[in-house]
């Protein structure tokens, strides 16, 4: 297996608060990894880190072996657009782009032409149960279609990671669960390796493996080391 | 287990739907409740027998045929009674899991283990059942999807629990050793 992202001895305050404390982790290409903890550990603190969104005052962050953490903000912002997806727990659409334009954003700010662009966005409407809403506005979308369509925005451009943050925190149990199994299913249909934080057990349950986050440490453990 | 004790009502109840041949029903018990543990043929006929002799089902004439059971069972009104009473009554929660989780944790403390890591370690395990669960929800039917969703609420309602005491070690544990 091969280390995609990695996570060595991270520290990161917010003035006094402390949020990160040596957290360590990696996640290998190809795995769904589920980041848990409870709220305030540090979850989604590591994972912008991870993302290269924000900068650990300690530590190190490797993308393909590669320190990405003492890259200028441009080289990480071009990092983000080319090899990472986002998905958010409120789906965080642009409000006056349609749907279909939505998805598309991503190659659009990658400077693919927007004839093109929309073409591939298309397909990703039928394969996520959308088909009908590719004109629709954010506001004319229910949560559960708001969130397969930023889905669908995160792993157009095909990244090698996807970051998820929450991403069915705002949705009830069936729809968050739909969410989750074609998120899981598109990404391993292409390759994506997937950094999941959730605090729900029964999302991170979609994951291959999970670390759990408290006090900003990180801690992963194999279950194959309890006695059945 | 909780299954196998409800052997004769969900036989009962098999029946209230409509008289039966013993194969028959074996057949859609093992489909729809054995998950995976045939129920044997020895236990429906000595079940059957049991029910008849108390007046809750009734068995007819032998039919000609080839096998073994050619007797159409039918269901009577003190068992469809009986059934019925069943069905109505709530099932009584049982935390065993928990109470076994519960004196692990606090043996542990007492003893000045590392209780934070046997409920990691337990955490983990219970996780890779809901793995499990949550691929058999994905993959079967139906009626496996409900009985995965089943596990999943009860193994996730044992892991809230797990890190609520692991937020609270300290104090368990001061409390645990004074």
């Amino acid at each position: 297996m091969t280390t995609v992202i990695e996570a060595r001895d991270l520290a990161l305050a917010f003035g006094e608060t402390p949020a990160l404390r040596g957290a360590s982790l990696s996640v290998e290409a190809g795995e769904v990894l589920a980041v848990m903890g409870p709220s305030g550990s540090g979850k989604s603190t590591l994972l912008h880190c991870l993302a290269g969104i924000l900068v650990p005052d300690a530590g190190e962050v490797l993308f393909n072996g590669q320190r990405i953490d003492t890259l200028p903000e441009a080289r990480r912002s071009a990092l983000r657009r080319d090899k990472f997806g986002f998905v958010f727990q409120f789906g965080q659409l642009v409000p006056e782009l349609t749907a279909e334009e939505n998805v598309a954003l991503p190659l659009l700010l990658n400077g693919v032409r927007r004839s093109a662009a929309l073409a591939e966005a298309r397909p990703w409407f039928a394969r996520l149960g959308l088909d009908g809403m590719q004109g629709r506005r954010s506001g004319e979308l229910s949560g559960g279609q708001a969130q397969r369509v930023a889905l669908a925005r995160g792993l157009v451009a095909r990244p090698q990671v996807l970051f998820a943050d929450e991403p069915t925190g705002a949705l009830d149990s069936l729809t968050g669960e739909q969410v989750m199994e074609l998120m899981v299913g598109a990404a391993r249909e292409q390759g994506t390796t997937v950094v999941l934080v959730t605090h729900e057990a029964r999302v991170a349950a979609y994951a291959d493996r999970e670390a759990i986050v408290r006090d900003g440490r990180a801690r992963t453990l194999r279950a194959e080391s309890v006695a059945p | 287990m909780v299954l196998l004790m409800s052997v004769p009502l969900t036989l009962l109840g098999l029946l209230e739907r409509e008289p039966s041949h013993g194969y028959d029903l074996k057949r859609d018990y093992d489909t729809f409740f054995s998950r995976g543990k045939p129920l044997p043929y020895g236990q429906v006929y000595s079940t059957l027998g049991r029910l008849a002799r108390d007046g809750k089902i009734v068995a007819g004439e032998a039919e000609p045929g080839d096998g073994p059971d050619r007797k159409r069972y039918v269901i009577t009104e003190t068992g469809a009674t009986e059934f019925e009473t069943w069905l109505q009554e709530p099932v009584a929660p049982e935390p065993t899991l928990q109470s076994v989780l519960f004196t692990k944790v606090v043996l542990a403390l007492m003893l000045g283990r590392d209780a934070e890591l046997y409920l990691d370690t337990q955490r983990a395990a219970h996780l890779r059942r809901m793995r499990e669960l949550t691929e058999l929800r994905r993959s079967g039917p139906l009626v496996d999807a409900l009985l995965a969703d089943h596990g999943l609420f009860h193994l996730e309602a044992d892991l809230r629990w797990i890190d609520l005491t692991v937020a609270r070690l300290d104090v368990l544990a001061a409390e645990v050793r004074s």
